[in-house]
């Protein structure tokens, strides 16, 4: 997801689920007056205008935690007799923290005793739910925090006030005079009433308007280190954390689906006649994926799979090659595609003194999860329940529905936390949901179904990062001073296709291709950028910190053969460039500082810098560098980062730690190769992931701030694969321009 | 012919296919889903169990291989080298995602069972088999010194 979405509201949603085709546009609502109504109840928890079909499972998977709970002031809270606060979390955990950190928000406020703060996943509700950066219900760019950073507190401040106007009221003294802290109310008379005793009395307040919110000097929680705990590590150290592929449902099948071989391929025909020998294989159907294999499980579903004939036409696929692809998009990158930018000095190269011209290669990535792509899908009593890592429900409600031929107050997702995203789930073609809800309708809603993937399943499936070519001319003047950027982009749109295209996709450019050229923190008035966004059967996807990924790449290290180039320090160079930008310079000079730069090493060593600016977040980080025989290792990262005011400073921390891992594997390793039309990589034994002794030592600074908060998820990525090819040439190593480093023989292959 | 397991101490007979990978028969059979699946091929190892106390890539394993053996999963941990590992995860907040934790601590646990206070080496060369895609690698090496001083004071 991509903060530009801000474009897309509420009116939008109604035209959205138009062009999806979906059958009935009014998601669950439930108005605050409905919570209201509630609230009065004792014992009633929450409705969302949803019953349980026959009590057949009270105990649904998917809560960290439940109270029962009479205090529900709105969709976010709900504070039980049993004293237990359960914070209601719109946003999916894919690991980056932020049930933790929307917990955070709202105890803050309420003053509650943090061990009595439970968690659990919202229903899919776009009204209620929505990202208020996006205006669906959804989690990605890097935006959960940020968006809810008022709201979840303003819940907190709701249901404190009510708390207070009960205890005023049964104690018949002033509210002003009434003290709040660990989930207890006390007053200096001597009275004393836990949030739990005082809950009930509270539903009947009045729901306060706008209650004030704590000053920063005021805060218990917010930036204060380690006063929360994730919420989520004691259940995800002793197994019982619940992914989608631990759903247990009375006699649950699961299904894999002989899915096409090659991007492109058609579907001809099947014989199940062997497949259906396997013991334990129930069906064997025909589904717009594919053929699907459904077993009593995985196991039997795999041999299943293995015994199937499915035939293919692959015409279409058998000519798609991602090294003739890359040699296309070198010759389009020789020429310039639609701009976007709009240059206000001029570019030409009789300016420049010193011109560097510069072709980078960036490969197709996989996300590759731990938890492969899966989803639980149950049709019955003309419903459709559905369990998954639903990261972007809005969609997923919308596109289950229709896949059902359901109206979507009869469609129920259980949201579950999920074992990694890096933004596979957030894709608006939802291909694992549908593919549950196509099996679970081609069975007959006999039983409910899992779909799972295998990792080869995972891995071959597309929603790729795309393929990029760069090609950059940038020059100095004779004093030294950038005077020349031409620079043309070569890949396909993400957003091309798909519902955002129009709202997004503006004179020709989505702006996730560019992002990071376009915008970027340093003030380049002569930046010449075009763009080419060719079309491929390959579906493309956004890959955590998106555009970022290649762009920050190109932008860094070319920032530093210019600084070379000019014979000055690129720390130096690149804060002579950032005026406009204190928050870049601020980082980068954080970041310089801490990591001794400038000062010397031991021999074969090296340091390399880059700063990046993503989803409003800036991170620069120092990459120290050795080289033995011609092979790289990163022995320490020091990072520096302004995220505006530090919710939860260690999971700031654990994302920047796991950005820097995540950049590394990429920046080493990754590719996904395409050889008549299929993907050559399809486990970890070829699509490799950065291992415990690769990792190396992360320090990370935080710099202080009073700016609104922006997201972690995300902006750790871009600097990390820029500062250690900064470091890799500062060493005498070649400058890398085409990833990853296993194609330069810097590392094993 | 069936199949007798012993898992987490609890006796069980096995009576499907004994080619069945190990990781199935605990998840689908008897139940216990804390034994994650990733890739199948012993590549990333959060299927990681142990099989009379070393760690074993269930995924790869047929369930015939580890008849009348100890089996213990993330589940089944009680030893006190086990407890200290999990607390000390849960102390310096190690999980990201969470889905390859499962085997990292049944990884840790066996390396501390048998070197009670491990190098960075030992660490590197213990742990190695399991792949964290979030990249927690640097809690993963603190917590398990935290859980080794913790064991030796």
């Amino acid at each position: 997801m991509h903060p530009l979405m801000n474009r897309f509201h509420a009116d939008e949603q109604r035209r959205l689920t138009e062009l999806l085709g979906v059958k009935e546009s009014t998601a669950p609502l439930l108005s605050r007056r409905v919570f209201l109504q509630s609230a009065g109840a004792a014992g009633l928890t929450i409705g969302f205008g949803w019953l349980a079909p026959n009590g057949a499972h009270a105990a649904l998977p998917g809560a960290e935690g439940a109270a029962a709970g009479p205090l529900a002031p709105n969709a976010f809270i709900r504070i039980g007799t049993d004293n237990l606060v359960t914070v209601i979390c719109k946003h999916h955990e894919m690991g980056q923290g932020n049930t933790t950190g929307l917990a955070s928000l709202v105890a803050e406020e309420l003053d509650a005793d943090w061990s009595l703060v439970r968690t659990e996943y919202a229903p899919s509700d776009a009204n209620l739910y929505k990202n208020l950066a996006f205006g669906l219900q959804g989690t990605g760019g890097s935006s959960a925090i940020a968006n809810s950073f008022l709201q979840y507190r303003g819940a907190g401040a709701t249901a404190r006030a009510m708390l207070v106007a009960a205890a005023a009221e049964t104690w018949r003294v002033p509210a002003s005079e009434i003290r709040t802290s660990k989930s207890t109310l006390t007053h200096a008379s001597g009275r004393r009433a836990t949030y739990g005793e005082m809950a009930v009395a509270a539903s009947r307040q009045t729901l306060p308007d706008n209650p004030p919110l704590k000053t920063a000097a005021q805060f218990k929680f917010i930036g204060k280190d380690r006063s929360t705990p994730r919420v989520d590590s004691p259940s995800k150290c002793n197994g019982t954390a619940m992914y989608t592929i631990d759903v247990k449902l009375p006699g649950l099948l699961t299904a894999v689906i002989a899915w096409p071989p090659s991007f492109g391929a058609k579907f001809v025909s099947f014989d199940a006649t062997d497949a259906k020998k396997v013991k334990g294989v129930t069906d064997v159907v025909e589904v717009p994926e594919g053929v699907a294999v459904v077993a009593t499980g995985m196991w039997a579903a795999l041999q299943g799979r293995r015994a199937l004939k499915v035939q293919w036409d692959e015409s279409a696929s058998k000519d798609l090659d991602s090294e003739a692809l890359l040699a296309q998009y070198r010759t389009q990158a020789a020429q310039p595609g639609t701009p976007f930018t709009k240059p206000t000095t001029t570019s030409a190269a009789p300016a420049a003194v010193k011109t560097i011209e510069a072709v980078y290669e960036f490969p197709f990535l996989a996300h590759a999860t731990m938890e492969p792509m899966n989803c639980v899908a149950w049709l019955h009593d003309g419903m459709l329940e559905t369990w998954s890592g639903h990261q972007f429900p809005s969609f997923d409600h919308m596109l289950a529905a229709k896949a059902a031929g359901l109206a979507m107050d009869k469609v129920k997702l259980h949201t579950l936390v999920s074992g990694g995203s890096f933004g596979r789930r957030a894709n608006v073609s939802c291909d694992f949901t549908v593919a549950a809800v196509n099996v679970a309708k081609a069975i007959g809603g006999r039983a409910p179904v899992r779909v799972q993937f295998s990792r080869e399943d995972d891995t071959g499936a597309g929603l790729y990062r795309p393929m990029y070519v760069h090609a950059v001319k940038a020059g100095l003047d004779a004093q030294g001073r950038i005077a020349v950027w031409q620079h043309t982009i070569v890949g396909q749109s993400i957003l091309a296709g798909g519902p955002f295209a129009e709202m997004m996709i503006k004179d020709g450019i989505d702006p996730t291709s560019v992002e990071g050229v376009d915008k970027s923190v340093y003030d380049l008035p002569m930046l010449a950028g075009t763009l080419h966004s060719p079309t491929l059967a390959v579906r493309p996807l956004w890959w955590r910190s998106v555009g970022n990924t290649h762009t920050a790449y190109v932008m860094e290290t070319m920032m530093d053969e210019l600084a070379t180039a000019a014979g000055r320090d690129p720390v130096a160079f690149r804060l002579s460039l950032l005026g406009k930008s204190p928050r870049a310079a601020g980082v980068l000079k954080l970041a310089a500082d801490k990591a001794g730069w400038g000062k010397p090493r031991r021999a074969g060593v090296a340091q390399g810098i880059a700063v990046h600016e993503s989803f409003d977040t800036f991170v620069a980080q120092v990459a120290e560098v050795s080289m033995r025989n011609g092979k790289v290792k990163v022995e320490r990262v020091v990072c520096a980062v302004d995220c505006g005011v530090p919710v939860n400073p260690d999971v700031i921390r654990a994302q920047m730690e796991g950005c820097i891992g995540f950049g590394l594997t990429a920046l080493y390793y990754s590719e996904i190769e395409l050889k008549a039309g299929r993907a050559v990589q399809r486990n970890f034994d070829t699509y490799r992931s950065l291992r415990i002794h690769e990792m190396p030592k992360v320090e990370v600074h935080i710099a202080p701030s009073t700016e609104k908060p922006t997201g972690v998820g995300e902006p750790g990525v871009p600097p990390l694969a820029p500062a250690v090819a900064n470091a890799v040439a500062k060493l005498g190593g070649p400058r890398v321009r085409r990833l990853p480093f296993t194609r330069a023989g810097l590392v094993e292959a | 012919m069936s199949i007798t397991l012993n898992i987490n101490g609890t006796r069980r007979e096995f009576d499907g296919d004994p080619a069945t990978p190990l990781l199935w028969v605990i998840r689908e059979d008897v139940g216990l889903t804390g034994t994650k699946y990733g890739c199948g091929i012993a590549q990333c190892g959060a299927c990681t169990v142990h099989v009379d106390g070393q760690p074993l890539r269930s995924c790869s394993a047929p369930v015939s291989a580890v008849a009348n053996r100890q089996v213990t999963t993330i589940e089944g941990l009680s030893s006190r080298t086990a407890k200290a590992v999990q607390k000390a995860w849960v102390a310096l907040d190690v999980v990201q995602c969470g889905y390859c934790q499962s085997g990292q601590i049944m990884s840790a646990t066996a390396l501390l069972e048998k070197k009670p206070k491990p190098s960075d080496a030992d660490i590197d060369h213990a742990m190695a088999g399991n792949i964290c895609r979030c990249a927690t690698y640097q809690r993963i090496r603190a917590a398990i010194h935290a859980a080794s001083a913790q064991l030796a004071g």
